[in-house]
């Protein structure tokens, strides 16, 4: 018996350890086939998983470069690369949001764009330094749910969500990166106190509908379990595409022209100033704005805006051109800090 | 108020992960419960499920489950196999004897259970115990889903929104803090202890299970409850997504390479977390000294550690000192290893702490040399204790998350970083399977195991030296 036992434990230790030492000497599957004479660029992706793939399948293909993909959240992402400071792996970065850019700029991470890059999109979505290229926008817009709040009755502007008649209708999710824009949106157009006094009676709206995240947002409102918030208009879309027409009972709403919370936020790339790569790093970022770029963009379901090379979306979306956001710069925008503050202010972070 | 959240927290789910791990381990290792080698694999199962998916499934099927009250139902169900794996694999090694001397000496069953069976798996409990504490401190998505704040949410708020790791390092620290709190909570409850070693005759045999008679039908009942709450509803959650999505992967060649990755990374991290467990609970239990102990209690400090202030920390230390091992699945492995050693440690010590060590001082007076005795002697008394660690660390390895996204090799997926990709995009229907096979690849440890041990000495070979 203690026999058998015995060769039992030995059986299982044996196993154990044959497994640790096969995975601690043989890399396990090191990935897509790394190997090879031509170049090989590193990029860290904040952006859309699927539509950055195909958009690195057409760059591959057009270039005879090799792109590795690491997908990761932007935030973490941006930590990630301040970890990792010069030595990072990363040759080039693609974030939702203009803040984690920012953010790495200050730290003085990143490198400058190519100016034929940087002329293939307006300047006002580019980093005003250079350092930086806008790629794609979305805006922000009321998802509401017409069975608890009908059409005729939805607010105009963002201001209005203060009101004590959203009590219990209205869910936020102050978490997102989204929702700091319009934080920054709102304390440049009405002032401090202002913001502040919003940020407390919305807090005091929503309760217990405060959500970790726009998605969360979207679907509870489709659910019917709250009827109205604000999120970035391709949440919506995609969560069409998920649920199909028949199970989409909500539906998306533009607030009035210029008002604060009618943002565009937009999405971009850059370059890392530490850089091995420095040529064929430059040539992704420049194919992402480039009309080949934009268009794959502009037919995918991740429902953006292009910004580059004169791209329309494919998509039925509102046409951009109509779009009357308010005017809020990028770099008022900036790495999202003093609309943070104003958040722990109130305690919604 | 991020103190009291904490706080109140991590002693209210201990407690009830403490009762309902015990009970479930007795039951299934002691009494002749019906479908016992099914039930064994169903209450560990939770462990496996993203903690996402438990979140999110609460969250739909009953919106009013958040805050306090919510926080504790989801993590009681998702955490206590953290003391029912370590605790079964206690009593399974346990000398009956001396339950049944108890029950010859006049105690009544209850009486037996709560005096020896009870005191015999107290280190289990308590290391059990001691993980849960922890864990909860390091909790971040249920959390964040269920909006109820802890010092790790806002920990991560800061890395986040905040892009202020100076603040979440601070604020971790406070973490630390606390988990020596616990840490020193749990080795004053077990001084004292008591010897848990076998008696007599040095043959492993199983006890003789107590019938459940009338006790059987309510047992039962609170098994389906148990299961249905902590399985039923993630799972129901996942069918849902699957049924009703617009996305969808299947069939996918993706999802094979992903299971293939996922397998190999938490095996081998199990693996080397196990033996890398042994000598330190060898030396703790052996040697105790000061030293050794706080040797031990050390390693427990980063249980209480969010993954992502670990996973930075590992991309801190190594793209500065070993550029070569940076984002190499190595480096994932050890990270795993060390995320969840305290998992191994706590199951590994117990069954330590139950061998006696008589057994391997006869071995050494036979002749044999230590490294003989420890593989003759040592390793077969403590296997059960190092097959549940394997056990432990393979379940939490396969559903890890964050430091997985930050440590993978570049362009490799696991089931965990795919099922993120499509989750984060709303592709619930395209993410869903991803997260059944996490669940199906976590039940393979616990069906092996569980035969394993199954073929292990039954009551009828008995043998008496």
């Amino acid at each position: 018996m203690r026999a058998s036992r015995s060769r039992g434990a030995a059986a299982l230790t044996g196993a154990a350890l044959v497994v640790a030492s096969v995975a601690v000497a043989v890399p396990i599957g090191a990935g897509p086939a790394a190997a090879s004479s031509s170049t090989t660029i590193t990029l860290y992706n904040g952006q859309h998983e699927q539509t950055t793939d195909t958009l690195v399948s057409a760059f591959e293909r057009q270039t005879g470069i090799t792109v590795k993909v690491r997908s990761d959240d932007e935030d973490v992402l941006a930590n990630q690369v301040a970890e990792e400071g010069s030595n990072t792996p990363a040759d080039v970065i693609y974030t939702e949001n203009s803040a984690p850019l920012e953010f790495l700029q200050e730290k003085g991470l990143l490198g400058p764009v190519a100016r034929s890059t940087l002329a293939a999109v307006p300047s006002q979505y580019n980093s005003p330094r250079g350092d930086w290229v806008g790629v794609s926008a979305r805006v922000s817009v009321l998802v509401y749910n017409p069975g608890i709040v009908p059409a005729s009755r939805l607010p105009t502007s963002i201001m209005d969500l203060a009101s004590p008649k959203w009590r219990g209708k209205l869910g936020i999710a102050p978490g997102e990166t989204d929702f700091q824009p319009l934080v920054t949106s709102i304390e440049r157009s009405r002032g401090h106190a202002a913001a502040v006094r919003w940020l407390q009676a919305i807090k005091a709206n929503a309760a217990s509908h405060t959500y970790p995240d726009n998605e969360t947002l979207t679907a509870m409102v489709n659910q019917g379990q709250v009827g109205l918030g604000v999120i970035n208009q391709y949440y919506w879309y995609r969560s069409v595409d998920e649920n199909g027409k028949a199970s989409t009972h909500s539906a998306i709403a533009y607030f009035a022209p210029r008002d604060p919370g009618y943002v565009l936020d937009v999405s971009g790339a850059a370059v890392l100033r530490s850089t091995t790569q420095r040529a064929a790093a430059q040539r992704l970022v420049a194919f992402l704005v480039s009309a080949a770029g934009e268009q794959i963009l502009a037919h995918s379901k991740s429902y953006e805006y292009p910004l580059g090379s004169g791209v329309s979306t494919a998509q039925a979306l509102r046409p951009f051109d109509t779009l009357q956001p308010t005017p809020l710069t990028v770099s008022q925008i900036g790495d999202g800090q003093g609309a943070v503050a104003l958040l722990r202010e109130v305690q919604l972070l | 108020m991020l103190l009291w959240n904490t706080v109140r927290l991590a002693v209210t789910v201990t407690l009830l992960c403490a009762v309902i791990g015990t009970l479930t381990a007795w039951c299934i290792e002691r009494t002749e419960l019906p479908a016992r080698s099914i039930l064994a694999v169903l209450v560990v199962l939770p462990v496996a499920i993203p903690d996402f998916i438990v979140g999110y499934g609460w969250v739909s099927v009953a919106p009013s489950v958040h805050g306090f009250p919510g926080a504790v139902l989801v993590m009681t169900l998702a955490l206590y196999p953290l003391v029912y794996l370590p605790v079964a694999a206690s009593l399974r090694g346990a000398d009956p004897a001396h339950e049944e001397i108890a029950r010859s000496l006049g105690w009544g069953r209850l009486r037996t259970f709560w005096g020896v069976s009870l005191r015999q798996a107290r280190t289990a409990i308590l290391g059990g115990c001691l993980l849960v504490a922890l864990a909860l401190l390091a909790e971040y998505g249920a959390f964040e889903i269920l909006r109820f704040q802890t010092f790790t949410t806002e920990i991560f708020t800061e890395f986040q929104v905040g892009f202020d790791a100076p603040a979440a390092c601070a604020l971790s620290l406070v973490l630390v803090a606390l988990g020596l709190v616990v840490l020193l909570a749990e080795t004053g409850a077990g001084r004292g202890g008591v010897r848990t070693s076998r008696t007599g005759p040095q043959v492993a045999r199983l006890p003789r299970r107590a019938p459940l008679g009338r006790a059987l039908l309510p047992t039962l009942a609170g098994f389906l409850v148990l299961c249905g709450l902590a399985l039923g509803v993630p799972i129901g959650t996942l069918v849902y997504w699957m049924a009703r999505g617009g996305s969808t992967t299947l069939p996918g060649t993706s999802i094979v390479s992903a299971a293939l990755h996922t397998a190999l990374y938490s095996a081998a991290a199990a693996a080397l977390a196990t033996v890398l467990a042994l000598p330190v609970a060898l030396v703790a239990v052996r040697h105790r000294r000061p030293t050794t102990v706080l040797l031990e209690r050390s390693t427990y400090v980063v249980q209480a550690l969010p993954g992502l202030v670990i996973a930075l920390a590992f991309v801190f230390f190594s793209v500065r000192y070993l550029p070569f091992l940076y984002q190499s699945p190595e480096l994932l492995v050890l990270a795993y290893a060390v995320l969840f050693f305290p998992l191994a440690l706590v199951a590994v010590r117990a069954s330590v702490a139950r061998a006696p060590s008589g057994l391997e001082e006869v071995g050494r007076s036979l002749g044999r040399r230590p490294l003989g005795v420890l593989w003759r002697v040592t390793l077969p008394l403590v296997a059960p204790g190092l097959a549940a660690a394997f056990c432990l660390v393979f379940l939490s390895a396969v559903t890890e998350l964050t430091a997985t996204l930050i440590l993978v090799p570049t362009g490799v997926h696991t089931l965990a970083t795919q099922f993120w990709a499509y989750e984060t995009n709303l592709s619930y229907g395209a993410a869903a399977p991803y997260a059944a096979v996490i669940v199906g690849i976590a039940a393979v440890p616990s069906v092996v195991l569980g035969r394993w041990f199954d073929r292990m000495p039954s009551p009828a070979a008995v043998v008496v030296s």
